[in-house]
């Protein structure tokens, strides 16, 4: 009696199992393709994207907008592939270089910014946008730029660039860290702490939300230069300089304001002058 | 790996760990005591409090809670646990919503421990309690905590372990621990992602073997000899 209801219950367990390894069919799938892609001239063209930055990379069910999406998208088109030959997947900062190592992505546009550190393990085409960081304060706030953050409370991201640089720039700031931009946000919104700081491009992104139209202003005087580089796995310098002389072409054609203007128009953003960059010099 | 622990504050960041652990367990066995006493006493709506207690916070992810405490607790309802006067307003505030969220998730396993240490005491044991005349809490105080904690001791050790590991969960929150250290490290220093990932991983081994050994020589130590 009791050896068959333990029976029973084994069997059930095994039997769950079983059905939970069957019920993953999208993850299933992104994992084949993933693989035939990151393999080289796959079929699919596998691009690192953000999925939770408005304006620059957002997953919304399963459209995704954005500024660095659709530069993805042109340079995509530019290298043959068809618009529903591209897979987009998610590439959360601190997984960037892994995700490219491992071939699970085999190309991020994802804010990604160009340091000597990165380019040891990973190659960088580009830079094909100049971002500063900037500070994003309440639509009435009087400060003007990081020299009156003395003593105020300021939030970022833990571990991102932008709160190293402030941490450097500003050493009598309080700054708050968490692990979104979304929970700054709403801090700034109730008023709990005073300034975001991050790329002006992702501040413009958020500024520009429906939900917090108008109540909030980027301050417009950058502190800091972010150089936004494709990332690329380390091997084939001849791909990287490829995706450079296409960078230099939607430049040129004016593709390219018309991708920020579409994108970040919105938060009244205009692109630092430091734009069109130099692109070059970050391959192999 | 020296350039790294010092280019990290990983010292620090280790010392902060240790601090969360210590801090948040110290008052999680004050909480779970507390509300294990609610949950063994006589009067039913006690009964129903501390049920209630430890389903709400043991169901709540503890990332969740450890959110809610900076976005609601702070954002929302001013709840300020720290002088903005002080340089380190911000290092202290986020430290003690850390140890509040902690400690009030932990307290719900710690009851359970205990709950269960109490399940080993044989029904005599309250029976003759009561039968010279003790009350409930004298009862408590004289006879049953003290036989439960020490049944309890390896349940109690193991939550401890769990609350040393879970302690990364607040770096949620901007508490300088080793996985924000972790964090930074994957951000500025990728190249050396592997080892970065390596010396916290020892770091926390380094607290939680020493202290599971402890647990395991204490229990049998201690256990009361029936």
């Amino acid at each position: 009696m009791h050896t068959s209801r333990f029976r029973l219950a084994a069997v059930l367990a095994a039997a769950a199992l079983v059905l939970s390894a069957c019920g993953g069919d999208d993850g299933g799938d992104d994992g084949g393709d993933t693989g035939a892609g990151g393999g080289g001239d796959g079929d699919t063209l596998t691009i690192g994207i953000k999925f939770d930055q408005p304006g620059l990379g957002l997953r919304d069910g399963d459209t995704y907008t954005g500024m660095d999406v659709d530069i993805a998208r042109a340079v995509a088109e530019k290298l043959g592939y068809s618009e529903d030959q591209i897979e987009f997947v998610e590439t959360p900062s601190a997984q960037r270089e892994t995700m490219l190592d491992t071939g699970q992505v085999d190309m991020i546009f994802a804010t990604y910014s160009i340091t000597d550190s990165r380019k040891e393990t990973v190659q960088f085409a580009g830079p094909y946008f100049v971002a500063g960081q900037d500070l994003l304060v309440a639509a009435d706030s009087d400060i003007t730029g990081p020299d009156d953050l003395d003593g105020r409370i300021l939030c970022s991201v833990a571990g991102s660039t932008s709160a190293q640089n402030v941490k450097d720039a500003v050493p009598g700031v309080q700054l708050q860290e968490y692990a979104t931009y979304s929970e700054c946000l709403e801090q700034l919104a109730n008023g709990t702490i005073e300034a975001l700081t991050t790329d002006d491009t992702i501040l413009a992104g958020y500024a520009a939300q429906e939900q917090y139209a108008g109540q909030f202003k980027v301050v417009g005087n950058t502190f800091s230069t972010e150089n936004y580089g494709v990332g690329l796995p380390k091997g084939d310098t001849d791909l990287c300089e490829e995706i450079n002389g296409y960078l230099e072409e939607l430049w040129e054609d004016g593709t390219m304001e018309q991708i920020i203007q579409d994108n970040l128009g919105p938060a009244n953003y205009t692109p630092s002058d430091a734009n069109p960059p130099e692109v070059g010099g970050h391959c192999g | 790996m020296l350039e790294l622990i010092e280019e990290f504050n990983l010292l620090e960041a280790f010392w902060m760990t240790i601090k969360l652990a210590l801090w948040s367990g110290f008052f999680a066995l004050i909480i779970g005591t507390f509300v294990a006493i609610l949950r063994v006493s006589p009067v039913g709506i006690l009964n129903f409090l501390g049920t209630a207690y430890v389903n709400i916070f043991r169901n709540t992810p503890l990332t969740l809670i450890v959110v809610a405490c900076s976005l609601v607790l702070w954002g929302q309802l001013g709840i300020e646990p720290a002088s903005r006067d002080s340089a380190t307003f911000i290092a202290d505030l986020n430290f003690r919503l850390g140890v509040i969220g902690l400690s009030v998730y932990h307290a719900a396993f710690v009851c359970e421990s205990l709950r269960s240490g109490v399940n080993t005491i044989p029904l005599g044991q309250a029976e003759a309690a009561r039968s010279i005349g003790l009350t409930f809490g004298q009862s408590l105080r004289h006879v049953i905590l003290p036989q439960a904690f020490r049944g309890a001791i390896t349940p109690l050790g193991n939550t401890f372990i769990a609350l040393t590991k879970n302690t990364t969960v607040v770096a949620a929150i901007g508490v300088a621990e080793l996985a924000l250290a972790m964090k930074n490290i994957a951000e500025f220093r990728s190249d050396v992602l592997l080892l970065g990932f390596a010396v916290i991983a020892l770091a926390f081994v380094i607290l939680t073997l020493p202290t599971g050994l402890l647990i395991s020589h204490l229990s049998q130590r201690l256990a009361v000899k029936r």
